[in-house]
This record gives structure tokens, C-alpha cells and sequence, in this order.
């Protein structure tokens, strides 16, 4: 049980994927124009994340060491074939907003950075633990990035109109934006980092 | 099929749209393998070659098999299938004939598998030209097109960054912001000089 609160909770801090291993850096950028885009996608990331993670672990010990990227892959997208469908079907907007990054799920690099370096490794368990604390580390990232954006850029939240009578700064929503705030984040992630490390 | 068609692609996909400042695709091996310009020129022509022959490729499987079965749907998992056993064998044949150009560009090629851009060219390719009105020699003419130029606007940005991070080697950067924050904010400046090219319209 303690290490499964153990497995949960590093990719929420120590080994949080966006900040702190600088993964799966392509969606994050790109759908972090609105809170709204940032949670879709966080769910959608981890819905995948815990289905590739407990297959592949169940059946990690009849996968041959040789092709077991390509078996990996193909069980990757098939949950996103699931996402990508489901979403159409129910959330026709959301999907429309996301656009290519939903398919593009497949190649984000924590999803199979998961696979490779814990499920095909630990029991289902664990490895159910590991993704669900890598999908919600991922979603928080997303959601603080996005707020942020969001908030500055267009003075909503939720899409909620949150400040009045101020002038938005239309660059973070834009590309340039998206890189500057997630530069300035990890910078200050990691000084605070070093600073309580030589505390 | 007419030549504005053709250049707007063109100038789209290397100026307008690039695939690393402004589509946020390839993200990874950008910030990674940005560090030197030789690496990051081998990085880029490997890219370019696999993107070019993977939107071809993909074009067949789209009009050849998924439309004809009507199962567009699999068009995620056949699309990272084919290109993941493409690169594979392209690894292959270099090792097999030339052993000094797998030593140079080898490295690399494992890496392009899980590189969004290439993925990202093909689905792009299927939203944007294999539909109904658009005839089957144009839509390859594009495609293939589009995948050989997003290839080199990955160069261009590659060798610009390259650049620019071999003279920051030699400037006093904070502790905190050293490799990846800082490289972060100057693709923000670049993506911001970029944005000047939107003005084109055609």
C-alpha cells in the first residue's frame, strides 16, 4: 500500500512529467490556450496512460525483448482510437479545439516513457499507480499553464469573464506566449528546486 | 491543380506554419539535439527524408486500403505502425550499405519514430487534402510536398537554434535557466519573429 501512495505521488512532485523530466512537451504547448483545452487533454493523456500502462503490464511477460516497441505502439493506439472516437461522439467541440494533438497522443513521449521504463518492469498495480500519478501530474501541469495563459491572456477563466477592465495580453495565447511562460515556469521550478536542496 | 495551390503549401509549411514554432510539433528532439549545428543538420535531414517518404506512404494506405475497406478509423494505428516499421527498415538498409552514414545519422533514426512531427505530417495530410473534391494525383502532389517542406522548415529552425545556442555556451545564463528554460525563451523570440511571416497571404 505505501508504495503504491509512493508511485502516485512522484509523478505529482519529484517526477513530474512536464516540469521536472521536460516530456510530452508538444500537446502541452499547444492546447494550453484555455483551461478548458488543458483539462480535455490531461484526461484524455491519462485515460491513456492507465489502460497502456495495465495492459502492458499484464501481458509484459509474453512480449519479446526485440519488438517490444512495436507492441507497445500498437497497444498505445489503440486507446487512442478509443479517445479519439469517444471524443467525436461526445465532445464534438473539445475535439474540434484539440484537433491533430488528440491522434497525437500516440507519440507523446510520457505515454511510452511509461511503458518502456515501468509497466513493462512492475505488476499491474504499481504500474496502474505510476500512470495515474504521471496523467494527474500531467493534467495539474497543463491546468497551471493554461490558467495562467488564459487568465493573462484573455482575462477569463473557465472561460468566465474573471477580470474587468483590463487590457489582455494576447501574446501569451499565441505561440510565442506558450513558450515563454513554460521557459519561465521550469526556470522557477528549478530554482526553487536548488534552493531547497541547499537549504 | 494550380501553381498558388503549390505555394502556399510551400511557404505554409516552411514560414507560416512551422511545424516547430508555431504547430509546437517535434518539440522534443528541438530542444534536445539543438545544442550543436552538426547534429542538429543530420537530425534535420533525417527528418526531412522520413517525413517526405511517410506522407507518400501514408497517401497509399489512406487511398488504397482504409477507403476502400472504409475504415478510415484505424487511421491512427496504421498510420504509427507503418511509419514506426518504415524507419526501422530505412535504419536497415543504411547499416546494411553504409556504415559511415549510420554512424552519422543512426542515432538519430530511433528517434524520429516517436518525433510528433512525422505523425503529425501524415494527419495533417489526411485533414487537409484526402477528401472528396480534391483528385487522387493532387492530394499525392501535396501531400508529398508538404512532408518534404514542413521537412525543411525543421531544418531551418534547427540551424537557427543551433546557432544561437553554440554562442549562448560561451554567456553567463542563471544557474536555474541553464539548457532548457533558456532555450525556451529565446524559441519564444524566434516564434514571435515568425509570426512577421503570417502577413503573407496568398
Amino acid at each position: 500500500m505505501k508504495k503504491l501512495f509512493k508511485e502516485f505521488f512522484k509523478g505529482i512532485g519529484s517526477e513530474n512529467p512536464t516540469f521536472r523530466l521536460v516530456l510530452g512537451l508538444c500537446p502541452t504547448l499547444a492546447v494550453s490556450t484555455s483551461v478548458i483545452n488543458g483539462l480535455g487533454m490531461g484526461v484524455a493523456a491519462t485515460f491513456v496512460l492507465i489502460g497502456s500502462n495495465v495492459i502492458i503490464s499484464l501481458v509484459r511477460k509474453s512480449i519479446p525483448d526485440q519488438i517490444r516497441i512495436p507492441c507497445f505502439i500498437v497497444i498505445i493506439a489503440t486507446f487512442v482510437t478509443i479517445v479519439e472516437l469517444t471524443m467525436k461522439a461526445y465532445a464534438p467541440e473539445l475535439s474540434k479545439a484539440l484537433g491533430i494533438f488528440v491522434p497525437l497522443i500516440v507519440v507523446n513521449c510520457i505515454v511510452l516513457g511509461r511503458a518502456e521504463a515501468f509497466a513493462c518492469k512492475e505488476n499491474v498495480f504499481n504500474s496502474m499507480a505510476d500512470a495515474l500519478g504521471m496523467g494527474v501530474g500531467f493534467t495539474l501541469a497543463l491546468l497551471l499553464i493554461s490558467a495562467i495563459r488564459e487568465i493573462l491572456g484573455n482575462g477569463t477563466l473557465f472561460g468566465l469573464l474573471i477580470v474587468k477592465s483590463y487590457e489582455p495580453v494576447l501574446y501569451l495565447v499565441l505561440a510565442p506566449g506558450a513558450l515563454l511562460v513554460i521557459g519561465l515556469l521550469i526556470g522557477g521550478i528549478n530554482f526553487l528546486a536548488r534552493k531547497r536542496s541547499a537549504a | 491543380m494550380d501553381l498558388t495551390m503549390f505555394l502556399s503549401v510551400i511557404i505554409g509549411a516552411i514560414f507560416i506554419n512551422n511545424f516547430i514554432l508555431s504547430k509546437f510539433l517535434g518539440l522534443c528532439s528541438f530542444i534536445g539535439i539543438s545544442k550543436e549545428t552538426k547534429p542538429a543538420l543530420y537530425m534535420g535531414i533525417s527528418v526531412t527524408f522520413v517525413t517526405t517518404c511517410a506522407s507518400i506512404i501514408t497517401w497509399a494506405i489512406y487511398n488504397f486500403i482504409l477507403v476502400p475497406c472504409h475504415i478510415e478509423y484505424l487511421r491512427t494505428i496504421s498510420f504509427i505502425l507503418v511509419i514506426a516499421s518504415f524507419v526501422q527498415f530505412v535504419e536497415m538498409v543504411i547499416k546494411k550499405f553504409s556504415q559511415a552514414l549510420y554512424r552519422t545519422l543512426g542515432i538519430y533514426l530511433p528517434l524520429i519514430t516517436v518525433n510528433c512531427a512525422v505523425l503529425g505530417v501524415a494527419v495533417l495530410n489526411s485533414e487537409m487534402f484526402f477528401r472528396p473534391g480534391i483528385s487522387a494525383l493532387t492530394s499525392f502532389v501535396l501531400s508529398a510536398l508538404q512532408g518534404f517542406c514542413v521537412g525543411l522548415g525543421y531544418i531551418l529552425v534547427m540551424l537557427l537554434m543551433s546557432g544561437i545556442r553554440e554562442r549562448l555556451e560561451l554567456c553567463d545564463v542563471p544557474k536555474s535557466f541553464k539548457d532548457a528554460p533558456i532555450s525556451f525563451i529565446i524559441a519564444s523570440l524566434m516564434s514571435m519573429a515568425f509570426m512577421g511571416f503570417s502577413g503573407f497571404r496568398f
